[in-house]
């Protein structure tokens, strides 16, 4: 199963588990089919079709088209939030400046179409020290850090 | 006639090509019909201009003056702040905007 | 006034370091252009018609004399001395170069202001009534929850990315002076039967190219689910909002489209979700952040006298106070439309004398209004005077709000690269004429908003009079419209017919000027004679 990495130099994980060997499926061919276990979401797809099949997914891609559509912030909160626990890879138009946001709204893979610069990726992803929201990264938010 | 116009990268001022460099002047731009979208490309990948494009103007006195009132009042400055555009003494440049 | 504790302060100089990091490697060529727009629009900085912009974020227009002076400050050290406030109760630098916009956020910063989503398609400047923690009719302050806003959708990892800008106002009284019905939500802090304070939320209201008034989708928020009520309203926009076509991507055309009933039926289950979801701030939070706006310590036995004998002063009084909720203080506004001046300008002299005004005379306190105007919003009447000398030697003295001369108007085809048409030139005309014919006394209270292209910056679907400027095959031509208002009577203003040349309009606004004379009733303004007898009679004069 580590070919799928080597093979895929562009695929950066904040996981320890190993990675799906296999494709993923349209949503529409997941909720069709039984078998697979990994489901590319695309903007136009609503995250919540697969909320009742979470316990059989471990890998959600969410594609970006394009940087600036930001539907896949929101698929991927929805997924976190109804508490799934598998590989969240943001896929496409993937840039260093929107990591920090993705990793704040649960993503914890990316397989970005331009490979990222290691050092801005660490910088981006170190920048901030607090956060005012409450998201699925669940870090402690400023207003909870205020009245602990 | 075509001339090409952008905004320098670092200070953002207007800028007018002139065959070979970048100039302030509109006055100093040249005619680029043909090979605007060769010379956009190779000075932006250089960073030498910022988002550049192809206006039309025509020749005034013996100058390029830009065809559109927009770009006139870019080439030239805010008309409502005289002091602050590139020809703070010149009385016809009114005419020239509108 | 909300003062940063270490963890705002944190952010804000963590913006300012992503920023010069953004820029630098723009500059060094590892961002393309369409990669560094959106990054430098979601810290305010445009390319305009002439130089870089950046527009600093003043939120609900509540600043102090120290944050004056830093405004004027960068003006002098980073612009050419001067800045224009903006409908959005914004301040705006027209000559920014990209090199230096690192070094004036950090100069921002040091004063607990920044630029943060003052453009991009994010939750931008929250905004709120100028008379906030002062007007005599409000229920409560609004400004505490327009912070408690702020924070929350400051780098809101969801919302960044939206489909379009997506802009906010609160106030908290039934006199509407933040435009609130026309923004992407308004909310108005109100109290229910059982005497509790909520939020009521209007959404999906906005101008631009397809003005819409917001409809009220929920009467009653609780205060203590006000984000989380937030934050499924957005969603809800994230998710349907369309993304295939930037004129048609506000949430204005998704609440029209997908019908009101059916969106607040999705934000209520949204709703009902995120309630599980721990996003609401603790209530203590909002009460921490209530605490830095409670009242200053007015005078008690403040003098409610005042000398009127100088009429120029009298008249100063008359138009450009505003009733206090304290006896013995009033709020008074600061006029940037001088006759002849261009609306919303100031010099790097003048803010520091406003600053320095607000210091003696407002507790420390200035307010930016839509309108484009100053407010001290706590000054004693005993002081007004002073005050008022000080201003009329500044050329800072103008008696005219809310006048025809009290001009709205977008920067226009003069440093706009969306404009069609200039603002500035017609607003100044306009000013001259009125003052020079002396009908500005007798036209009372007559909004007049201007905006240089259809995206209605200058928010001229809301004016009493509207004028919009349009490109005619390369010519400046100018649509007259009659009949709008931003306020709690809100309405949209229609075109009155074909369009003018610049010195056309200027008459076309006195002829409209002069059918309601002739027409109005005792106590009517020019707008309410316009609702009485309507286009017509305007038209005629117009056109017949």
């Amino acid at each position: 199963m580590d070919n799928l990495s080597s093979e895929n130099d562009t695929l950066i994980r904040y996981r320890d588990d190993e990675p799906v060997d296999h494709a993923a499926v349209t949503v529409d061919s997941f909720l069709d089919q039984s078998s697979a276990s990994a489901v590319r979401v695309e903007p136009g797809d609503d995250a919540r079709e697969l909320l009742p099949h979470l316990d059989r997914l471990s890998l959600v891609e969410v594609n970006f088209p394009a940087f600036g559509d930001g539907r896949g912030y929101s698929s991927a909160q929805i997924l976190r939030e109804a508490g799934y626990q598998g590989e969240l890879r943001a896929v496409g138009d993937v840039l260093v400046d929107q990591v920090a946001y993705m990793r704040r709204c649960g993503f914890d893979a990316f397989d970005p179409d331009a490979p990222l610069n290691e050092d801005d990726l660490e910088t981006a992803l170190s920048r901030w020290p607090e956060v005012y929201q409450s998201a699925a990264d669940k870090r402690t938010p400023i207003w909870s850090k205020r009245h602990a | 006639m075509r001339i090409l116009t952008g905004n320098d990268l670092k200070s953002g001022s207007v800028t007018w090509w002139t065959g070979s460099d970048w100039s302030l002047h509109v006055e100093d731009a040249v005619d680029v019909a043909g090979s605007e979208d060769e010379i956009a490309r190779r000075e932006e990948a250089s960073r030498r201009v910022n988002a550049p494009y192809a206006i039309d103007a025509e020749m005034h006195e013996g100058r390029p003056r830009p065809s559109h009132i927009k770009d006139r009042i870019r080439a030239l400055g805010p008309t409502v702040r005289p002091d602050l555009t590139l020809k703070p003494t010149d009385p016809d440049i009114g005419t020239w905007v509108i | 006034m909300y003062l940063y504790d270490q963890y705002d302060q944190a952010m804000v100089d963590a913006r300012v370091a992503e920023f010069r990091d953004q820029a630098q490697r723009r500059l060094e060529g590892k961002l393309t252009e369409d990669q560094f727009k959106p990054l430098r629009l979601m810290n305010g900085l445009y390319l305009q018609l002439h130089a870089y912009m950046l527009r600093v974020a003043i939120p609900y227009g509540t600043l102090n004399s120290r944050q004056m002076h830093a405004l004027a400050d960068i003006a002098d050290k980073y612009d050419r001395g001067y800045g224009h406030f903006t409908t959005r109760q914004n301040i705006q630098y027209n000559w920014i170069k990209l090199e230096d916009a690192g070094d004036i956020l950090a100069d921002l910063a040091e004063v607990e202001m920044h630029a943060i989503q003052t453009s991009g398609n994010c939750i931008r400047n929250i905004s709120s009534d100028h008379f906030a923690g002062a007007a005599a009719d409000e229920l409560v302050d609004p400004r505490p929850y327009a912070e408690l806003l702020r924070q929350w959708s400051s780098f809101h990892p969801e919302f960044s990315y939206l489909p379009r800008k997506f802009k906010i106002a609160v106030i908290a009284s039934d006199t509407d002076r933040a435009a609130m019905r026309l923004h992407d939500i308004g909310i108005q802090i109100v109290r229910n039967d059982a005497g509790e304070l909520g939020a009521a939320f209007y959404v999906g209201g906005g101008m631009g190219r397809t003005p819409m008034i917001a409809p009220c989708i929920k009467e009653f928020v609780p205060l203590d689910r006000l984000v989380t009520y937030a934050e499924a309203c957005l969603r809800v926009y994230n998710r349907h909002g369309r993304r295939d076509n930037k004129y048609k991507a506000r949430i204005k055309i998704l609440v029209h489209e997908m019908g009101a009933e059916e969106y607040t039926r999705q934000v209520d289950a949204e709703f009902e979700h995120m309630l599980s979801q721990g996003i609401e701030p603790p209530y203590a939070e909002l009460e921490r952040i209530r605490t830095f706006f409670e009242d200053p310590l007015f005078e008690e036995d403040a003098s409610a006298d005042i000398d009127r004998s100088d009429p120029d002063f009298a008249l100063w009084v008359a138009r450009n106070t505003h009733a206090h909720k304290a006896a013995g203080y009033v709020s008074a506004v600061i006029s940037l439309k001088p006759v002849g001046g261009i609306p919303g300008d100031a010099t790097s002299e003048q803010m520091r004398l406003m600053a320095d005004l607000a210091k003696d005379y407002s507790f420390d306190e200035m307010r930016v209004m839509h309108t484009q105007n100053i407010v001290l919003p706590h000054v004693r009447l005993a002081d007004l005077h002073a005050l008022w000398t000080a201003l009329e030697e500044a050329g800072l003295g103008s008696p005219n709000l809310d006048t025809i001369e009290d001009i709205i108007a977008c920067p226009g085809l003069d440093y706009c690269s969306l404009a069609n048409a200039r603002s500035i030139p017609v607003a100044q005309k306009i000013s001259e004429r009125f003052a020079a014919s002396g009908k500005t006394e007798a036209l009372g209270k007559l909004k007049l908003k201007i905006s240089g292209c259809i995206n209605a910056c200058g928010h001229h679907h809301a004016g009493h009079i509207g004028i919009l400027g349009v490109d005619k095959k390369g010519v400046e031509n100018y649509q007259l419209l009659l009949g709008g208002s931003e306020a709690e009577d809100v309405s949209l203003a229609k075109i009155t017919g074909p369009g003018f040349d610049e010195a056309g309009i200027v008459d076309a606004v006195e002829t409209a000027a002069d059918v309601y004379l002739r027409e109005r009733e005792e106590g009517e303004r020019f707008l309410d004679t316009y609702r009485r007898i309507g286009m017509a009679p305007f038209k005629e004069a117009l056109y017949g």
